[in-house]
C-alpha cells in the first residue's frame, strides 16, 4: 500500500510548467502554420512532421507525465514506437523503391 | 481481508497506456495509407489539399491543445484535493470537446455543401487521386472525430464521479486514465493538422 500512496503523490506537475508548455505548443502550431507558407517543396513534409513530432514529445513528456514515470512504462513507449518506425521505414522502402 | 477495496493502480495505468498503443497503430495505419497514396497521386493530393480550410484546422488545434492543458491541470489539482478546480477544469475540457465537434461540423457541411464527400457526383467525376484523399481525410478524422466524442463523454461521466466524491485525491486514477486518453486524441490531431491541412 506505501508504493500506492507514492505514486499517487510522487508526479505532480504544478500549474506554472504546465502552462509552459502549453505556451510551447501553441508556439510551435504558429511556427507550423507560418513554415507551410514558406516555398520550401519537399522540405515541408519533413518540416511539418518534425515541428508535430516535437509537439507530440512535449504532450508525452508532460501532459501525460511520462516523464515521471518508471523504466517499465518508458520502455513500453519505446517497443511501441520502434514498431512504428519499423512498420513505417519498411512500407516506404517498398512504396518510393519499388 | 485487511485491505477490501484493493486497487492496482500501476496496473490500472499501465492497462490504460497498452490500449493507447493499439490505437497508435490504428491511427498509424490510416497515416501509412496518407503516405503511401501520397507518393502515387502527388499532383492530386496537393489540389485537393489546398482546398481544405486552413482557417477551421489551426482553430481546431488551438482548441485542442487548450483543452488538453486543462485536463492535465485537473489531474493536478485533484492530487492537490482542489475538487472545486477540478470540476471546472473538467467543464473547460468537455466545453473545448463541444466546440472542436461544432467546429468540425460546420466545416464538413461546409465542404459537403460544395459536393465533396465519398461517392459523390463531383469527385467520381474528378481525378481518382482527389477521391482518395477526400476519402481518407473523411475516414481519418471522422474517426478521430469520434474519438472526441468518446473521451468527452469520458471526461463528463469522470466529472460526475469527482462531484459525487468517488473520485478524490487519494484515488484518481478514473481521471488521470480518463485524461491520458483525451491527451492521445491530441496527440493524433497534432499529426492529422500537418498532414491534412499544411503540407500540400
Amino acid at each position: 500500500m506505501t508504493k500506492d500512496a507514492q505514486d499517487n503523490t510522487a508526479h505532480s506537475i504544478g500549474y506554472g510548467k504546465l502552462t509552459a508548455v502549453w505556451l510551447g505548443l501553441l508556439c510551435l502550431t504558429a511556427l507550423t502554420v507560418w513554415v507551410s507558407r514558406l516555398d520550401l517543396g519537399i522540405g515541408h513534409v519533413w518540416g511539418s512532421l518534425a515541428i508535430a513530432s516535437t509537439k507530440a514529445g512535449l504532450v508525452i513528456a508532460f501532459f501525460m507525465h511520462m516523464r515521471y514515470e518508471g523504466r517499465l512504462l518508458r520502455l513500453l513507449l519505446f517497443v511501441a514506437l520502434l514498431t512504428l518506425a519499423i512498420f513505417i521505414g519498411f512500407t516506404f522502402f517498398d512504396v518510393l523503391y519499388r | 481481508m485487511s485491505h477490501p477495496l484493493h486497487k492496482d493502480y500501476a496496473g490500472a495505468k499501465l492497462g490504460m497506456w497498452l490500449f493507447l498503443f493499439t490505437e497508435l497503430i490504428l491511427f498509424s495505419g490510416l497515416f501509412l495509407l496518407y503516405g503511401a497514396y501520397l507518393a502515387r497521386y502527388p499532383h492530386e493530393f496537393a489540389a485537393a489539399g489546398r482546398e481544405m480550410h486552413l482557417f477551421f484546422g489551426t482553430l481546431n488545434t488551438a482548441i485542442l491543445i487548450t483543452s488538453s492543458l486543462l485536463v492535465a491541470m485537473a489531474v493536478t489539482a485533484i492530487q492537490r484535493d482542489e475538487r472545486r478546480t477540478t470540476l471546472l477544469l473538467l467543464g473547460g475540457t468537455v466545453l473545448c470537446a463541444a466546440v472542436f465537434l461544432f467546429n468540425k461540423y460546420l466545416e464538413w457541411s461546409a465542404e459537403i455543401g460544395r459536393g465533396i464527400y465519398p461517392g459523390s457526383p463531383k469527385l467520381v467525376a474528378g481525378p481518382p487521386g482527389e477521391s482518395v484523399f477526400y476519402g481518407l481525410y473523411y475516414l481519418t478524422v471522422g474517426l478521430h472525430g469520434l474519438h472526441v466524442l468518446v473521451g468527452g463523454t469520458l471526461l463528463t461521466v469522470v466529472a460526475l464521479r469527482v462531484r459525487r466524491g468517488t473520485i478524490h485525491g487519494g484515488d484518481y486514477v478514473w481521471l488521470e486514465n480518463g485524461a491520458l486518453y483525451w491527451h492521445l486524441v491530441d496527440l493524433i490531431w497534432i499529426f492529422i493538422f500537418p498532414l491534412y491541412y499544411l503540407i500540400l
